[in-house]
């Protein structure tokens, strides 16, 4: 199926480019303020997937467990700290970070290991022409979610602090007093990948799907590697959040359940 | 007969080395701004970070998990928090006849909270603190944004609330007047020390 690809050069990905370059005229010319985080971020995507083609032809070529491990470890603590720096009132110390990854290994991680090993079963089961993308996209959607999560419930708690403390002074439990607020982080996490799967392939066409009808794969099997993603993407997220926002609910209360927002920045 | 009693209670800002309300009688607390009333009472419900021995009669308060030593003794704040849209889930039980008490029908039960006056408030975060039936009161400024017939009903059922529990209450109070109208004792707190 390669045979049907038509190959991208340097002069192709120059004309996509200059359209973004004539975006970025414009928001200079409107004074709109955004044409240099238009080009730095397009600048990091193109160094980014560059640097990832070569480490993956590079795993392709050796297989070596030791440099996938290594991979893995390195998208989940990229991963960690994207998650840790979209949050506006984060946990304070290790927690903050390590919540947020932890999450992470626990949802996307196992799922990406379970998928190879029990859905995919490629040989080796490690093989990164399955493994990485597979971790890549789950890590992806994943962090959105449990980020909007945990953002959620650092921001909600600050804000409806009077209102914890009322349900404590009254002689509630710290879950009975956060659970409104954890339910709230939770459907904000959920949100986004609840939308995508409703809008997939009607209003959408998942850029998963896309790229393999690109790249010349069988629209077909494109569908269905596309509702094995979304459904790993959805359990993966739910998954994340759930295990984000227990962590940090958790450890917004001390052990006799006060509500602790020293531990928040 | 329950008495409420505080040894050596330490956090910071705040010492007290020794303080005993017998159940049944009200202790009013005063001292300037800044002083520590607030940081008391709040460390005696356990809702911040302290140390020192407060008991309840026979209870030691760390015998306890925390929610059931604050249900039995409950700090009401100045500026009351709520977190439902109408007054009514706030508890399980409005008793008829303390509502009539502070001047209420039963109807106020179905008011938005957002509508309440902010002296209705403070009034309803009282009653909202006697329906869970506590064992001791910590009330910090209960009557500020009451007017004189309302506090004046205020102290009365306070005052026959602590009688006829023999629960044991530590008021925070600037009018000195009140100090003397409901007091059994009073103590000044200056620097987060007794006076």
């Amino acid at each position: 199926m390669s045979g049907q690809v038509i190959p991208l050069g340097g002069f192709e990905l120059g004309l996509a480019a200059s359209l973004l370059l004539l975006a970025g005229a414009l928001s200079w010319r409107l004074h709109m303020g955004v044409e240099r985080r238009l080009l730095v971020a397009a600048a990091r995507a193109a160094i980014q997937l560059s640097l990832l083609g070569l480490v993956l032809q590079q795993l392709f070529q050796t297989l070596s467990p030791w440099l996938i491990a290594a991979v893995t470890g390195f998208m989940l603590a990229v991963a960690g700290y994207e998650v840790w720096s979209r949050q506006s009132r984060r946990l304070k110390g290790w927690w903050g970070y390590g919540t947020g990854t932890l999450s992470m290994l626990l949802s996307s991680v196992s799922i990406a290991l379970i998928t190879v090993q029990v859905i995919l079963q490629p040989e080796p089961w490690f093989h990164p022409q399955y493994l990485i993308p597979l971790l890549g996209m789950l890590l992806g959607n994943t962090m959105t979610g449990i980020a909007v999560a945990m953002d959620t419930l650092g921001r909600e708690t600050w804000n409806r602090q009077g209102e914890i403390e009322a349900r404590l002074m009254l002689g509630e439990g710290a879950t009975e007093a956060i659970d409104d607020i954890r339910r709230a982080a939770l459907r904000a996490g959920l949100i986004p990948i609840l939308n995508s799967m409703a809008a997939a392939g009607v209003v959408s066409l998942p850029g998963m799907m896309t790229g393999q009808i690109l790249a010349g794969g069988d629209p077909l099997q494109a569908a269905r590697y596309q509702i094995l993603i979304l459904f790993l993407i959805a359990a993966g997220t739910a998954l994340g959040a759930a295990s984000a926002v227990l962590i940090a609910s958790h450890r917004l209360f001390d052990g006799r359940e006060r509500l602790r927002l020293d531990r928040l920045s | 007969m329950a008495e409420l009693w505080i040894e050596r209670l330490e956090r910071p800002g705040l010492y007290v080395t020794d303080l005993r309300v017998p159940g049944g009688h009200t202790h009013c607390l005063h001292g300037p701004s800044g002083s520590g009333k607030t940081l008391l009472l709040r460390a005696i419900a356990d809702l911040d970070p302290n140390e020192g021995r407060v008991r309840l009669g026979d209870l030691v308060r760390e015998q306890l998990p925390a929610p059931q030593w604050r249900r039995r003794v409950i700090y009401v704040p100045p500026e009351s928090h709520w977190w439902a849209e109408t007054v009514r889930p706030h508890a399980a039980h409005w008793a008829d006849d303390r509502l009539a008490a502070l001047g209420f029908e039963r109807d106020v039960l179905d008011w938005s909270v957002r509508r309440l006056s902010t002296g209705e408030r403070q009034r309803l975060a009282v009653l909202r603190a006697l329906a869970r039936d506590p064992e001791a009161l910590l009330l910090d400024e209960p009557t500020a944004n009451l007017d004189p017939g309302n506090t004046e009903q205020m102290e009365k059922l306070l005052r026959d609330f602590a009688r006829e529990r023999q629960a044991p209450l530590l008021w925070v109070s600037h009018d000195p007047a009140q100090r003397v109208r409901v007091g059994d004792a009073e103590h000044r707190l200056v620097g987060g020390r007794l006076q």
